[in-house]
């Protein structure tokens, strides 16, 4: 039970008034997406090319990314553009846990993810001690650091990087399959367990963080804490983006690993899906994949043309395309809670609470 | 001997960094703005010299009478019409429209010049050394530290003593009421952003001039000045000063240990600093 319903139910009138959340829309919405990642599941037997397999582990990838940056960003607060630091150490990390190791590809992968958060935790007391957009330049200087270390450690390929040798032998269709299905499952518990986060106590301070943080630690919300843990699991989120990626390629350098261009995607897929919505950075994710592959070979041109759209969409929709298209008052993971009178279920009286 | 003279290098090479992050400090100081295409705004300078040189033939540094206008145009108009307006949709709005700006800004720079590196050229000038006390200091590397003090005693001269600079801390400090004032919050911002891009196009002209640059390089430029500002401290023009000579000598002192630590010593140096003391070497000792 949430403070929101108890102030509904207890101080106003509770036998005129009917506390929603979600409702039927949602559970469509939510029947869509399950068909689709059914479909997902079942197209590879009979729609894709082993190419677009491999593509769609990209697109999946993606959408880990923009989830765990938006709960950082969105609802933490916390503008990162140095999570190349966890995609480069999880695309690291997956390739020396599978190769020296010696783990299975599946559990070298959670385990990458795992690593990354773990190295999120004293990273987050450094970086905590600045804010705003100097906190996202410092993230940029730690995701330097991880890169030239990375670069002089011994047996880690210096500037030519690693190769994944685990998958030799492994004939290339179980290969493929098996990235793509280890994916797809990530990328829809990634989404689930932010769903779940979102509704939860802490879900409700976050959400509280993101509309105003100094009102919320005044109403007591653990703005410190939660954004601790907002930045640990995104940078946990971050690494098992950057294993998958490893594992989809085969090898990782540390120019391309630890590139700020993943930043770049992630603000893109999140900011034109919509800021703050769990929605949002799917929406945003699949736009953006379908964008790179229609306009690949217009080169850096369709890099200026997303920078553009960006800017358009911050300055005159800022809640992105989910925000224009839902108007706040429909939600695929419902989150909010919606207060309609009672006996007009419809009305136009309905007060939205977020 | 070594030694003493990778210190010297450093604070030369410093000086180079003080130039390249004062611009980064003003608009912070003054718009609490967080200016994401910095490195790349000093790129596009570089850039603009190196194409005038190539196509009228005019000295090296002539070009900044014509870089510097552009450029502080260029700030007014980004200001104006992009962080202004993000500004009211508060605060992350335009760190996230200054990125917009840097990815686009880095891709034209490709797409116009190609990804090859580039340097301009001032003949002799860029291996001229004077001889002191057995060490050898490039008289280049000394002309932009001067210029580096210069700016910013300009700047501080400008903000403390013209009508125009108390307008702009009175509108750092309490922008409504500044504005009751009769001040235009909204021009005060631009012209701060005008006058700090003017800083970030001299550094770019005069990174051009001492190193091979490409479209990429902004990326570098805004981590360094960056470091410059935080390890000198938030809002304090002499900090950043100091924070690009510590700063250039922890590099030089890192390449004298190992060519391959240069940069990484840098970062080390700067993790150190907000470890130990977040707040900078010098915060707020002087109002910018």
């Amino acid at each position: 039970m949430s403070p929101t319903t108890t102030l509904a139910s207890q101080d106003l009138a509770s036998k005129d008034l009917k506390v929603v959340r979600g409702g039927w829309p949602s559970l469509a919405g939510g029947g869509v997406l399950a068909a689709i990642v059914v479909f997902l599941a079942a197209a590879p037997w009979f729609v894709f090319s082993p190419g677009d397999v491999t593509n769609l582990v990209t697109l999946f990838a993606l959408i880990i990314l923009g989830t765990t940056w938006n709960l950082m960003a969105g609802y933490g607060g916390l503008v990162s553009i140095g999570q190349q630091a966890y995609i480069g150490a999880g695309g690291y990390g997956v390739i020396k846990l599978a190769d020296v190791v010696g783990l299975p590809i599946p559990v070298a992968v959670v385990a990458a993810g795992v690593v990354c958060a773990a190295l999120a935790i004293p990273t987050s007391f450094l970086l905590f001690r600045l804010v705003g957009g100097y906190f996202a330049i410092g993230t940029w200087v730690v995701a330097e650091v991880f890169k030239l270390v990375t670069q002089e450690l011994p047996g880690f390929g210096g500037g030519s990087g690693l190769s994944l040798t685990a998958f030799q032998g492994v004939d290339r269709v179980t290969r493929i399959a098996t990235v793509y299905y280890l994916a797809l499952v990530l990328a829809v518990l990634v989404v689930l367990a932010t769903y779940v986060l979102m509704r939860s106590r802490v879900g409700l301070g976050l959400t509280a963080i993101r509309d105003d943080s100094v009102a919320a630690a005044s109403l007591g919300v653990a703005v410190r804490r939660s954004q601790r843990l907002v930045y640990v699991a995104a940078s946990g989120g971050a690494g098992l983006a950057g294993a998958l990626i490893a594992v989809n390629g085969l090898r990782v350098s540390p120019d391309s690993m630890f590139s700020v261009q993943y930043t770049a995607f992630m603000i893109f897929i999140v900011v034109i899906g919509g800021l703050g919505t769990i929605e949002g950075p799917i929406l945003g994710a699949v736009i953006f994949f379908a964008l790179q592959q229609l306009l690949d070979s217009y080169g850096t041109w369709y890099l200026v043309a997303l920078g553009a759209v960006a800017i358009a969409v911050v300055l005159l929709a800022p809640r992105g395309l989910w925000g224009l298209a839902a108007r706040g008052r429909y939600e695929v993971f419902p989150v909010g809670h919606t207060v309609y009178p009672q006996g007009s279920p419809q009305g136009a009286q309905s007060v939205d609470f977020d | 001997m070594d030694w003493i003279n990778a210190v010297l290098q450093g604070v030369l090479l410093g000086g180079q960094y003080a130039l390249l992050a004062c611009g980064l400090s003003l608009i912070f100081g003054v718009m609490r703005i967080v200016n994401l295409a910095h490195g790349v705004l000093a790129v596009a300078s570089a850039y603009l010299a190196y194409w005038l040189v190539q196509q009228t033939g005019m000295p090296a540094f002539l070009t900044i009478v014509i870089v510097i206008p552009v450029l502080a145009a260029v700030g007014y108009a980004i200001q104006r019409g992009l962080f202004n307006p993000a500004l009211r949709h508060g605060e992350l709005s335009p760190l996230l429209v200054s990125f917009g700006l840097a990815v686009i800004g880095a891709n034209l720079l490709q797409e116009i010049f190609t990804a090859d590196s580039r340097k301009i050229s001032i003949g002799t000038l860029s291996t001229a050394s004077v001889e002191l006390v057995g060490l050898r200091l490039g008289v280049f590397s000394l002309i932009t530290l001067v210029v580096a003090v210069g700016v910013i005693v300009g700047l501080q001269l400008y903000l403390s003593h013209t009508r125009i600079g108390r307008a702009m801390r009175a509108t750092k400090d309490d922008p409504e009421a500044a504005t009751l004032m009769g001040i235009d919050e909204r021009h005060m911002y631009a012209l701060a952003t005008a006058i700090a891009i003017g800083t970030v196009a001299l550094a770019g002209v005069f990174l051009g001039m001492s190193t091979q640059f490409s479209p990429t390089y902004g990326d570098l430029v805004l981590i360094f000045a960056f470091e410059a500002v935080i390890i000198g401290g938030l809002g304090s023009l002499w900090g950043t000063l100091l924070g690009g000579l510590v700063l250039g000598v922890a590099q030089t002192v890192g390449a004298q240990i190992d060519p391959a630590y240069g940069v990484l010593a840098g970062h080390l140096v700067f993790l150190v600093v907000l470890l130990f003391r977040p707040q900078g070497l010098l915060p707020k000792a002087v109002v910018a």
